[in-house]
């Protein structure tokens, strides 16, 4: 199980870097989506996969018997999809932005920040 | 002594939220905004004498005993990094009452401003490596709004850069994280030095460590990860300029020492000739972009890149002086940039533009201004005596200990670009008369303008000053902060076993 879910977030890794270095920025966006679906699965696996054991103490005892589901990957997961769904909203409506002020989104034709001198000098 | 080291990010986030709330009515806004600042101000002054008096202080959240909480810590290094934050902050807050339009303000911008100093103090504080990924995203987000607020064509231009390289550094570093708890089972930085240690797989070691290299990097705009800051840093208020390149940047460097001297065992392999690499490539690159610039803060934003160099070199050699001379050339540096980038703002204020081919005359104009910008610049430089020699100085000896003679040249050649640059905005900005008619003089701005924006110029140079004439108690707090990081026992010790 463990070892399906490597490739899967090798796969999405690797979609997701290709996409990012496209200048279209909306491809950038969906790259974005799958590299940080890709690093919540590292965390996702990294607590190791174990089946129907969910952390409950039954009654009686202190400590719930082996082996359980380690529970701590899952909250931080939660934090991390919080976070970078807030993120990807933002990213969102930064390009939204970018396309009716400046009219595209490409990024190579962004250079009012950075102009190109056409002299060429400094 | 637990809500004493919650508080430095705590207050600015509650002041942040009643200063956003209060938004569309600015004065009410700046006013929460100022107090917040005098807080934080007393709260990082309040920790750093704790830590001074009894060393690193850590308490644990809600009670959870480390490693199954989140611990916050404070050593010598992050308690002058908390006061740094302070002095910034407040600094950056006053000059900001006389920069930022209202328009923005009531956009919130306070809001954001106290939202950032929040992220900044949370990095700093933070013994958790989770809860550090955390601060980072705080910080990244009111940086995020901070730089595209107000919506400029070009704000947006620029932010759409700094977003997307950022986003893939936090990716990286969130990937990190999931692999090292994967490898140990624990995310305290202290129980990670023990459980690292441990791991025998010198592979996989390393290339978390990379990962890690990689994802700081891009936030300390490490060479060759840093093409956001030059994208970015000129397209905001200069509010804004100043206090992204006072503290963003610094936060990078600041995890990457944590990381490299907590978390991480000594010996890695490469990792080292790498950070060294980078460092000496950053400190060459940034200061020859500069060079190539003429506009005011295109100039200074590349020169944050080179002395980014400069930090990291300082942990790359690794010894006790070399370390020491990074937290000196940290304080030193963080003061003068965030005034250099203060006075452009004036300098464009007064005499209409950033474009140093189409100002001058400053010096006429205002002698005050002048001064200010002279010496900020030359400590930059690193003319003795100011605080920018001294923090050379360390780093200089340090790299010569080490037989390290071409760090130690390439050190010095960048200083003299250093120089040629800080010239340039002199003779272009300051010296040469106004191509068309002469500045405005800093007589002419009315009187709370003027107080608002040359007060804070004014008590950082003087900082820089008191840092360059009586460098003793910094080097030797510096020289306490190294020996703390080289060893970090203690660090170890007072968050694993709490007396109490």
């Amino acid at each position: 199980m463990e070892s399906a879910l490597v490739i899967v977030i090798g796969v999405m890794t690797a979609t997701g870097v290709y996409l990012m270095l496209a200048s279209n920025l909306l491809c950038y966006l969906f790259g974005l989506i799958l590299l940080s679906n890709a690093a919540n699965l590292v965390i996702f696996v990294s607590g190791r996969l174990t089946r129907v054991v969910p952390p409950l103490i039954p009654k009686g005892l202190e400590a719930p018997p082996e082996p359980v589901a380690n529970a701590l990957p899952q909250a931080m997961i939660l934090t991390a999809i919080v976070i970078g769904f807030g993120l990807l909203a933002f990213t969102l409506a930064l390009v939204v932005g970018c396309y009716r002020e400046l009219g595209t989104i490409d990024a190579d034709h962004m250079r009012l920040a950075e102009p190109i001198d056409p002299d060429g000098e400094h | 002594m637990g809500w004493l080291l919650a508080l430095p990010f705590l207050l600015p986030i509650a002041v942040g939220l009643l200063a956003f709330a209060a938004r569309r009515t600015p004065p009410l806004a700046r006013a929460i905004s100022l107090i917040g600042c005098v807080g934080l101000l007393l709260v990082a002054g309040a920790i750093f004498v704790q830590v001074l008096a009894q060393g690193p202080v850590a308490a644990q959240m809600g009670n959870w005993p480390a490693p199954f909480g989140i611990t916050l810590v404070a050593d010598r290094l992050s308690a002058i990094m908390l006061l740094l934050v302070a002095l910034v902050g407040a600094s950056v807050a006053v000059f900001a009452l006389a920069d930022v339009d209202r328009h923005r303000e009531t956009l919130g911008f306070q809001g954001f401003y106290q939202l950032l100093l929040a992220g900044v103090c949370g990095s700093f504080v933070t013994g958790d490596l989770f809860n550090l990924y955390v601060w980072f995203e705080v910080m990244l987000i009111a940086s995020f709004a901070l730089l595209v607020l107000g919506g400029d064509r070009e704000q947006l231009d620029g932010g759409i850069k700094y977003v997307a390289l950022n986003l893939v550094s936090t990716l990286l570093m969130l990937m990190a994280i999931g692999m090292i708890y994967g490898l140990t089972g624990t995310l305290n930085m202290a129980a990670l030095h023990q459980a690292l240690a441990e791991v025998e797989q010198p592979a996989t070691l390393q290339l978390l460590a990379v990962l890690l290299i990689a994802a700081f990097g891009i936030k300390a705009a490490l060479f060759p990860l840093y093409f956001w800051l030059p994208a970015s840093y000129h397209v905001p208020p200069v509010a804004v300029t100043a206090v992204f390149a006072g503290l963003l940047t610094k936060v990078g460097v600041y995890a990457l020492i944590r990381t490299f001297t907590l978390i991480f065992p000594a010996d890695l392999g490469f990792t080292r000739e790498l950070l060294l690499g980078a460092a000496l490539l950053t400190m060459l690159s940034g200061v020859l972009g500069a060079a190539s610039q003429y506009e005011f803060r295109r100039i200074l934003a590349f020169h944050i890149i080179s002395q980014i160099g400069f930090l990291v070199l300082g942990l790359a050699l690794y010894s006790p002086l070399a370390l020491a001379g990074t937290v000196f050339y940290m304080a030193h540096n963080i003061v003068a940039k965030t005034n250099l980038l203060l006075m452009s703002g004036t300098a464009r204020r007064m005499a209409g533009s950033f474009d140093l081919l189409k100002i001058g005359g400053l010096y006429r104009a205002s002698p005050l201004l002048a001064a200010v910008f002279f010496i900020a610049a030359f400590s930059l430089a690193g003319f003795p005596p100011l605080s920018g020699f001294w923090a050379k100085l360390l780093l200089v000896t340090a790299s010569l200990d080490q037989a390290a003679y071409w760090v130690a040249a390439t050190a010095l050649v960048t200083g003299a670009l250093t120089l040629f640059s800080m010239s340039k905005i002199w003779s272009e900005a300051f010296w040469k008369a106004h191509p068309q008619e002469p500045p405005q003089t800093l007589a002419s701005l009315p009187a709370i303008e003027r107080v608002q924006r040359m007060a804070p110029a004014v008590v950082l140079v003087l900082i820089t000053l008191l840092l360059g004439l009586f460098p003793q108690p910094l080097i030797e707090f510096s020289q306490a902060a190294a020996a703390e990081l080289l060893n970090p026992a203690g660090y170890v010790a007072v968050v694993l076993s709490p007396s109490e």
